[in-house]
């Protein structure tokens, strides 16, 4: 799926965020809950209101799992291990919605606002199908 | 029929005015054929359509995605009635072009993302939400007429 290429962009494109991890990670939590608020449905115990600190850290969070993931490109599965486990067992996402589309639009968009001409088509889609391959180990252990 | 509030429209409206559409729509068309190749099954007649740069240069995919983003403004024009401005392009792309509609669904996100790196942080949250309200709501009225 990820070809040498793709993986060199990715890292290339991480490597320019320059320590905004955490707020990219809640901006993009932030418009995933606004747009598409079916996905709060998982979060009862949380303050979702703008700039709650509870956004920020999870946030930072799930940025700091994907910063993981980037650097094991070459063996997600084992990597996201414990992450999966977690999905599969006790947080048990609804599958459509743990493809990670709502969220993987929501970080890639809150991406090109950010780099705006750099985020070109062959970043967008390295980006696209690394969160697709994510999702794909995430959801592993489902059934 | 859909509601739209009226700070909804006003994020709308106000994005649209400062669009380039010939620009947008041949952006969003090729990346829509980059990052989902299997797309291109439905332009096979557009020629060379074999890496980035071609699909990006190919002038056909330019004018077709100028074509796509201006019917889009048809439905800017008239928010409470999507359906029926999109009933006969619906019929069309069911009877004759046969589409998956799952298709529109995802040219509406790349849309999405094209007006984010345009526009940067203009391209607020609350902006971010009308705009996939919008897409979805034209997805829905391409799928509309299907059988």
């Amino acid at each position: 799926m990820l070809t040498a290429e793709d993986k060199k962009l990715i890292q290339q494109i991480w490597g320019k965020l320059g320590g905004a991890e955490e707020d990219i990670g809640a901006e993009a939590l932030w418009r995933m809950f606004h747009s598409y608020p079916p996905t709060k449905t998982y979060f009862p115990h949380f303050d979702l209101s703008q700039g709650s600190d509870q956004i920020r850290g999870h946030g930072k969070k799930v940025v700091a799992a994907l910063g993981t993931a980037i650097k094991n490109m070459d063996n997600l599965s084992q990597a996201l291990s414990e992450l999966s486990n977690l999905h599969a067992y006790n947080l048990r996402v609804d599958p459509p919605h743990f493809s990670l589309q709502f969220l993987s639009q929501c970080l890639q968009v809150v991406l090109a606002t950010r780099l705006g001409k750099e985020y070109t088509p062959e970043v967008h889609s390295a980006v696209d199908k690394f969160m697709s391959a994510v999702a794909a180990v995430l959801a592993e252990k489902y059934r | 029929m859909v509601h739209w509030s009226a700070e909804e429209k006003q994020l709308i409206a106000g994005l649209w005015g400062r669009l380039r559409v010939e620009e947008c729509g041949a952006e969003a068309l090729a990346r829509l054929l980059i990052v989902y190749p299997w797309t291109q099954r439905f332009f096979s007649d557009f020629g060379n359509l074999s890496s980035p740069t071609a699909i990006i240069g190919n002038p056909k995919v330019r004018a077709h995605g100028k074509k796509v983003l201006t019917s889009f403004g048809e439905a800017i024009k008239n928010l409470d009635s999507i359906k029926g401005t999109y009933s006969k392009l619906s019929e069309l792309h069911c009877d004759k072009l046969h589409v998956d509609p799952e298709n529109f669904r995802l040219l509406g996100d790349i849309l999405v993302i094209v007006l984010a790196a345009h526009f940067g942080k203009d391209f607020t949250p609350a902006c971010q939400f009308a705009w996939q309200k919008l897409v979805g709501v034209v997805a829905h009225a391409l799928a509309h007429k299907y059988h």
